[in-house]
């Protein structure tokens, strides 16, 4: 195979890295400070690009102020599961968030169906990248299309200021003291309730931006975020769950792992991260950044 | 989960309690076929066994598998490919039920030594891994196509083209497969997994070594996934990618939680209930995937123990 295919293969890479490295953040952030399991990620990264292309058809909304508002409605409509169904199952085992969120999960994906049948008379819609980033551009070496760079710059930038918050701030301070000993956080007059709360907004809003930014790339369908959402498991056990750090380099790195070993040997595509997840347990059963369990 | 003292008056009152499933059980087995299409009923049976043997592992053994159709579907697979090649039905199903049992051995070394979500997920991704495996290699699995029109062979008299004589004989292989089950759990080896659930470290301070436990029922309730997924295949005839989807690891949660986790008769409540559901909705055009999502929210809400484990609360009282 000649150099230029291979990078060619490694810039996709990235860019489906970056979708995996979006989303398995949100789920390190949400499962790092709550102990949910989500498994509606994938359904809210849909309903991320759902939402960008209906705010499109109903009030002509481009791309760019989809890009602030669908985060912010998805994170809205994941604070409101938060509030009304999730901090039920507060205390009992967290497979029970789990197999909420799974039926969530199918309830949303036939929901949005129904409604795109209905409403739009169609399946699955394309969606139009802004005409500032349509067209290519050539980097010397290799010629690349100018979305998908731009979602790769994006994708890593959200990483570095999520990571910094919550590593590096007051916010992030309060809300790792929220998770680490709520009593205690509590005794200080932090409402540690609405933090949580927030949390899971913030984590469920990065997969609605994930969302929108796959529109323009995959096209909106009811089910975009289903066989996404597995693999995104797949990174944040080969990560190390509720790691952040590990979540965002893993994401990237199964990325660019996975269309390299596509483009040697194509049937391998989709079982490589599967594969490289066996063998990671193998040697490390809590992953590559995780502490051991029960060192939590 | 208290553990009550196990007095002899207690003890032979839960065996009537038993007795009374048992038989209750039994006799709508029995008629099932002429209340309903036998093919859908031959889908209780397997659906049933497959719950039967999921709640081996989530309720007796405290781990949710998020990946049981890797053996149900593996061996739906196995089976159908060896029904194709002109092999007897017994021969097909048990060739099935080894294989999936195969697959488990090295998916079982790698996830029992994870506890909670992470051996949810774990298992999750072995059985994604089978499912591409069950895409690609068409040779063997028809990829996208499925397996279909493979024979049936009679076997020792019995001509499975009707579907009734195909319902009886799924129901006697059903209740070798419950009869296993049932026997694992009330034997000491079932006891001792129970304690393993409850408390790791206690079991293991009393000799018991957990993650061997674990690994073996692991393997009984793969091996009983497999049974029952030759069952399906039987039943059907069409074997197709959703075999060893996600949604149908996910499925057999949703019916287990609804009959009842650890009761053992619950989950094939379950599995008849949620299929005359879907049944339902489909014949009436309604969208299965907003009900049954509903369903499903409902019942982790609001109604975890599920229609036997409620019924039985209500007689404690």
């Amino acid at each position: 195979m000649n150099t230029q295919l291979l990078l060619i293969q490694v810039f996709n890479g990235l860019v489906n890295g970056a979708f995996y490295a979006l989303l398995s953040l949100g789920l390190a952030v949400i499962f790092g400070m709550l102990r949910i399991v989500n498994f509606m990620h994938g359904a809210l990264y849909m309903l991320g690009a759902f939402t960008a292309f209906a705010l499109g058809q109903a009030f002509g909304l481009g791309f760019w102020p989809s890009l602030i508002l669908a985060p912010l409605i998805v994170g809205l409509i994941g604070v409101v599961l938060e509030w009304s169904l999730l901090s039920r199952l507060y205390g009992l085992e967290p497979s029970y968030n789990l197999l909420l969120t799974f039926g969530l999960t199918l309830l949303t994906q036939d929901l949005v169906k129904q409604v795109m049948l209905s409403q739009y008379a169609v399946s699955s819609a394309p969606y139009t990248p802004p005409a500032a980033l349509s067209g290519v551009v050539n980097l010397g070496f290799v010629v690349f299309p100018k979305y998908r760079l731009f979602v790769i710059g994006l994708a890593l930038v959200v990483c570095l200021v999520t990571w910094l918050v919550i590593e590096k701030t007051r916010v992030g301070a309060i809300i790792r003291a929220s998770t680490e000993n709520p009593n205690v956080t509590r005794a200080f007059g932090i409402d540690v309730g609405k933090w949580v709360t927030g949390v899971f907004g913030v984590g469920v809003g990065l997969a609605g931006l994930a969302g929108v930014l796959a529109a323009p790339i995959y096209s909106v369908e009811p089910y975009m975020g289903a066989e996404l959402i597995i693999t995104t498991f797949a990174v944040v056990v080969i990560g190390g769950m509720g790691s952040i750090l590990g979540s965002v380099v893993t994401g990237f790195a199964v990325g660019v792992l996975a269309a390299v070993g596509a483009a040697l040997y194509p049937p391998i595509a989709n079982t490589l991260v599967f594969i490289l997840m066996a063998l990671v347990l193998l040697v490390r059963p809590s992953g590559l950044f995780g502490l051991p369990e029960g060192a939590r | 989960m208290t553990v009550l003292p196990r007095t002899a008056a207690r003890t032979s009152r839960e065996r009537n309690v038993r007795a009374a499933w048992l038989i209750g059980l039994g006799i709508i087995l029995l008629v099932l076929p002429r209340l309903i299409y036998p093919v859908l009923a031959l889908d209780i049976l397997a659906w049933g066994l497959f719950a039967v043997a999921f709640d081996l592992l989530f309720g007796f053994s405290g781990l949710l598998s998020f990946g049981h159709a890797a053996f149900w579907g593996t061996s739906a697979y196995v089976t159908a490919f060896l029904l194709s090649h002109g092999q007897s039905v017994p021969v097909a199903m048990l060739g099935g039920t080894g294989a999936a049992l195969l697959v488990a051995v090295p998916v079982a070394f790698l996830s029992v030594r994870s506890v909670g979500i992470y051996f949810s997920m774990i298992t999750l991704a072995f059985a994604q891994m089978l499912s591409f495996l069950a895409l690609q290699w068409t040779d063997v699995t028809g990829g996208e196509n499925g397996l279909q029109g493979f024979a049936r062979p009679g076997f020792l008299g019995l001509d499975f083209s009707d579907s009734v004589t195909r319902y009886y004989f799924a129901l006697a292989v059903f209740a070798v497969g419950f009869y296993v089950a049932y026997r694992t759990v009330r034997s000491p080896f079932g006891q001792a997994l129970q304690a393993v659930r409850d408390n790791e470290q206690r079991a293991q301070s009393i000799g018991y070594n957990p993650t061997r436990f674990k690994f073996t029922a692991f393997l009984i309730s793969a091996g009983l996934a497999g049974l029952a997924g030759s069952l399906f295949t039987f039943g059907h005839g069409v074997v197709s990618l959703e075999v060893v989807n996600w949604r149908t690891s996910g499925e057999v949660v949703m019916m287990t939680l609804l009959g009842g986790t650890t009761t053992l008769f619950g989950p094939v409540i379950g599995a008849g209930l949620v299929l005359l559901l879907r049944d339902v909705l489909t014949t009436a055009n309604l969208p299965v995937g907003i009900v049954t999502g509903l369903v499903f929210v409902l019942v982790v809400l609001f109604f975890r123990r599920g229609v036997v484990g409620t019924i039985q609360g209500w007689r404690r009282k």
